[in-house]
């Protein structure tokens, strides 16, 4: 059930794709943000930024209705800004602040936010992908129209749960999109170095589930692959998945020296860039000038920049606190 | 009315597919084959293959799908079919089904029913007989369940479903075919207390699940040595109801934990220490313990009931604490 996902040749760039651009420009100047945020201390623990990946959870998302569902990883703050879950809350979540998104109890790593059904900032790897099942199965029984989106790393391809739920998830016939972020490298380790077979596709179709490869620095090719595949599941012909080719510009974390990659890829792969690859051909087509882009510039900064003093005037929660939702208040 | 214990279980499983559309249950064999322990012999064929889900031999991610379905708005029941397989779903029971409403600030519950098998007696050796229910009672944000009576049996799994957060429920092995009475008016139980199943004046046997018939009978021979025990079943193995066990060592002042599990780091340790933590000035002798043997639980007779507790153990440890 293998094939190539159909070519149409390049895809047309159109006015409303000016909104795909100022989407990915959001994700990339918050996670600069957080860089400078995280240098001065303000931002702590364990981090992971998505910068280069921005085409990813930028096009898939745009495909998704609001009562679908996104199950991500810890690389979660740009599917989060995408998926609509305020800036200010998840800067006030990386801060620790009880205006968080979380409360300030998940951090970077977990966002999560209900009224986007935004289930979370996954830390385990592979650990999202049986929930995304459950979410799908869930929706699916209660007779529900709705399709669950569920982001994960190449690296989680070697984890039993990758299998398991693919296995489950096509054996019932659920409403899951597998998007799967190769980046190459699992943390440090590269894709071949792990895999008997570095063929991803190949693995999903193992299971019955259409795969398709895109070239995930391609924003209008992610949003292309994605539209039809989320309307493939949206009409019950079961789960399908997607291997999104992307690359990580900056190290996998915070505390990462990058020994294991040369520089020289790096660049290669930064010629690349899915927000400049946009911005040229909009260009092009004459759809954005200087001036449109200098004031989606602006308008962003002016969205960080609100996240941020938002995230410094928040409040610590209060330690008393600390035991609340350990077990639900509300005795259901 | 006579019943047994697996036939309880059933009855509670079928009132609450037939009450609430929104639980269904999936596991190993829990359809066509009846559940490995014909639990759910004929579920199937009364409520169907959407209700009553046969999975593949993939426990983390049924278990990891129950916790989706359950934040989905589903009430699922999960069945893992004994302790020692519930390890391969640890990540999604312990990382996401606890985990999820706390690191979540409050915005996601996850109302899951996990039941599992656990103990030994039968000689299925170390990969079967394992009793790991104290590992989740460490856990914050599960609720743990040890029915050990043909009611508990009949009555937990209603409350256990109402709680808006994951509850799992452990039954021994043993317990299947026990034989007991069932009120014919079958309300659910609550879950908040431990039982006084036998009362006494001069020490306090704690115990649950499997355990509890051992320790019913030891009760009965010590009180013929002129020794009157009283039994309690914690019932609930998380959270623990401290006011029962001190109440009752505040009366007897001598107390002896019995618990299939090992006892190095176990909850024998973990009930132990809170009955000297509440009773230190109360008590007249030490607290006593009685536990496997610390190995994996072995295949031949007479090895597995030597690594067992059993009725002279539980005598000879409350002896030990009246002398």
């Amino acid at each position: 059930m293998t094939a190539p996902i159909p070519t149409a040749g390049q895809q047309p760039v159109t006015a409303a794709d000016v909104e795909l651009l100022r989407q990915m420009l959001r994700v990339r100047r918050f996670e600069e943000r957080c860089v400078e945020l995280y240098s001065s201390t303000k931002i702590r623990g364990f981090m992971h930024l998505y910068i280069g990946e921005e085409a990813v959870a930028t096009g898939v998302v745009s495909c998704l209705g609001p009562d679908d569902a996104v199950v991500a990883t810890y690389r979660e703050h740009g599917h989060a800004l995408v998926r609509g879950v305020p800036a200010r809350s998840i800067m006030a979540e990386m801060f620790g602040r009880v205006e968080g998104c979380s409360r300030g109890r998940g951090g970077s790593m977990h966002l999560f936010d209900a009224s986007t059904r935004f289930y979370g900032g996954n830390a385990i790897v592979g650990g999202g992908l049986p929930v995304a099942v459950g979410l799908a199965l869930g929706d699916r029984m209660q007779g529900r129209d709705r399709v669950t989106a569920c982001f994960f790393g190449e690296g989680a391809v070697a984890e039993g749960e990758f299998h398991e739920s693919l296995n489950l998830a096509a054996l019932w016939r659920l409403p899951v999109l597998f998007c799967c972020e190769n980046n190459l490298y699992a943390m440090g380790t590269a894709l071949e170095l792990s895999e008997s077979q570095p063929s991803l596709a190949l693995k999903a179709a193992a299971y019955e589930v259409p795969a398709w490869t895109v070239d995930g620095m391609d924003v209008l090719e992610v949003r292309r692959a994605a539209a039809m595949a989320v309307e493939a599941t949206r009409a019950g012909h079961g789960p399908h998945f997607l291997e999104l080719q992307t690359y990580r510009f900056r190290a996998h974390s915070m505390y990462d020296p990058e020994r294991y990659r040369d520089k020289g890829e790096v660049a290669h792969w930064r010629e690349r860039d899915p927000i400049e690859a946009l911005t040229g051909r909009l260009r092009a087509e004459g759809l954005v000038d200087d001036d449109v882009l200098a004031a989606m510039e602006q308008e962003v900064a002016a969205e960080v920049d609100d996240a941020v003093a938002f995230a410094e005037a928040g409040s610590d929660e209060p330690v008393e606190d600390l035991t609340r939702f350990v077990t639900s208040e509300d005795q259901r | 009315m006579r019943t047994t214990y697996r036939d309880a279980m059933r009855a509670a499983l079928r009132q609450a597919l037939a009450d609430d559309p929104r639980v269904f249950l999936m596991g190993e064999d829990v359809g066509r084959y009846g559940g490995c322990f014909a639990v759910s012999l004929g579920l199937l064929e009364e409520f169907g293959p959407e209700r009553v889900r046969d999975t593949p031999l993939s426990e983390s991610a049924f278990v990891g799908a129950g916790v989706g379905a359950a934040m989905a708005g589903m009430r699922p029941i999960v069945e893992i079919m004994t302790v020692n397989f519930s390890l391969l779903a640890l990540d999604q029971i312990v990382n996401n089904a606890a985990t999820i409403l706390h690191m979540s600030g409050g915005q996601f519950n996850v109302p899951l029913v996990i039941r599992m098998t656990t103990g030994a007696g039968r000689q299925l050796a170390a990969q079967h007989s394992h009793s790991l229910e104290g590992w989740y009672a460490h856990v914050p944000g599960l609720r743990v369940l040890a029915p050990a009576t043909v009611e508990d049996a009949r009555g937990m799994l209603a409350p256990a479903l109402a709680d808006p957060d994951p509850v799992i429920i452990f039954e021994h092995g043993s317990l299947y075919a026990m034989e007991g009475d069932l009120p014919d008016d079958t309300r659910p139980v609550e879950l908040d207390h431990a039982a006084v199943r036998r009362p006494g004046r001069d020490l306090t046997l704690v115990t649950y699940g499997g355990c509890l018939p051992k320790v019913l009978a030891a009760a009965d021979a010590l009180s013929a040595e002129g020794v009157e025990a009283e039994v309690i079943d914690l019932r609930t193995l998380r959270p623990l109801d401290d006011d029962t066990l001190a109440e009752s060592v505040a009366r007897t002042h001598r107390a002896v934990v019995v618990d299939e599990g090992w006892r190095t780091g176990g909850l024998s340790a973990e009930v132990a220490a809170r009955i000297s933590e509440q009773c230190f000035w109360d008590l007249d002798a030490p607290v006593g313990r009685v536990g496997s043997a610390e190995v994996p639980i072995p295949y031949a007779k007479h090895m597995e009931e030597a690594a067992l507790p059993q009725v002279d153990d539980v005598v000879a440890a409350a002896l030990e604490a009246v002398s």
